[in-house]
């Protein structure tokens, strides 16, 4: 029980800096939080309830943030050339 | 021992989204994934701690950091590290922290955690058995990911 509440609380951690950073990059870190927190949470239901697929399901959340993580900071590259930082407020070319 | 990681993990991952230095957060975010591992052996799921410890501290955590040291310039450090929507922010996630109590507190859990059967073994006759498919499907997707990122990082001169 006490799993959920340490997931539920990084969670919100990885939500709040999702949402305030400016920082590109702090915002990916961010993000493997809030996908950590799941994981961990996964990984917790699968102990409880003696079900082998919440391990299978965190590796394939791990996959999955190993692409998201090359493909974010591939993109993160291109901004820095393009705009001369990665400070995500200056990145606002679809605004009217 | 539970509560001993638990405390590293929250403190770390607090300094991760408060601190300003960049590459301190990035440090942190390693101490986090850390003992979230040891949180994952806590758990009975030794693979899973394991491919914590290969995947997230030994490639993400490097892609990090590359990151960092290619595009973080001496002035960004002076920029304030937050927008001004932290009050919003901090609301938001009150409301989110409060469905989700709500949700937990009406949830039936399982009687007492019984003891995991071999998980090694059971990982590995799921995942070629009953996930074959998305185990593929996944591999394939890192692949094209991984491509797609040599694509897009790439100069076009």
């Amino acid at each position: 029980m006490e799993v959920m509440f340490v997931s539920l609380i990084l969670f919100g951690i990885g939500l709040f800096g999702a949402l305030t950073r400016k920082n590109a990059v702090a915002i990916l870190m961010a993000i493997e939080l809030m996908l950590n927190a799941i994981n961990l949470n996964f990984v917790f239901f699968s102990r409880n309830l003696i079900d082998i697929s919440g391990q299978i399901f965190a590796l394939f959340v791990i996959a999955i943030a190993a692409a998201e993580a090359a493909i974010g900071l591939a993109i993160i590259m291109n901004l820095y050339r393009e705009f001369k930082g990665i400070d995500v407020e200056k990145v606002s070319l679809l605004k009217l | 021992m539970f509560y001993f990681l638990a405390a590293i993990l929250i403190i770390s991952a607090i300094l991760t989204v408060s601190l300003k230095n960049l590459f301190h957060c990035a440090l942190c975010l390693a101490v986090a994934l850390l003992s979230l591992a040891g949180l994952y052996f806590y758990l009975d799921a030794p693979f899973v701690g394991v491919m914590q410890l290969i995947i997230y501290v030994g490639a993400i955590m490097i892609l990090i950091l590359f990151a960092i040291m290619l595009t973080t310039r001496i002035s960004d450090r002076l920029i304030s590290a937050s927008n001004h929507q932290i009050i919003p922010a901090i609301v938001a996630i009150l409301i989110f922290l409060f469905f989700v109590l709500t949700a937990i507190g009406q949830a039936v859990m399982p009687a007492k955690p019984g003891r995991m059967f071999e998980p090694i073994i059971g990982l590995g006759n799921a995942l070629l058995t009953t996930y074959l498919l998305p185990f593929e499907v996944v591999s394939f997707l890192l692949l094209a990911a991984l491509v797609g990122a040599v694509v897009i990082a790439r100069r076009d001169d």
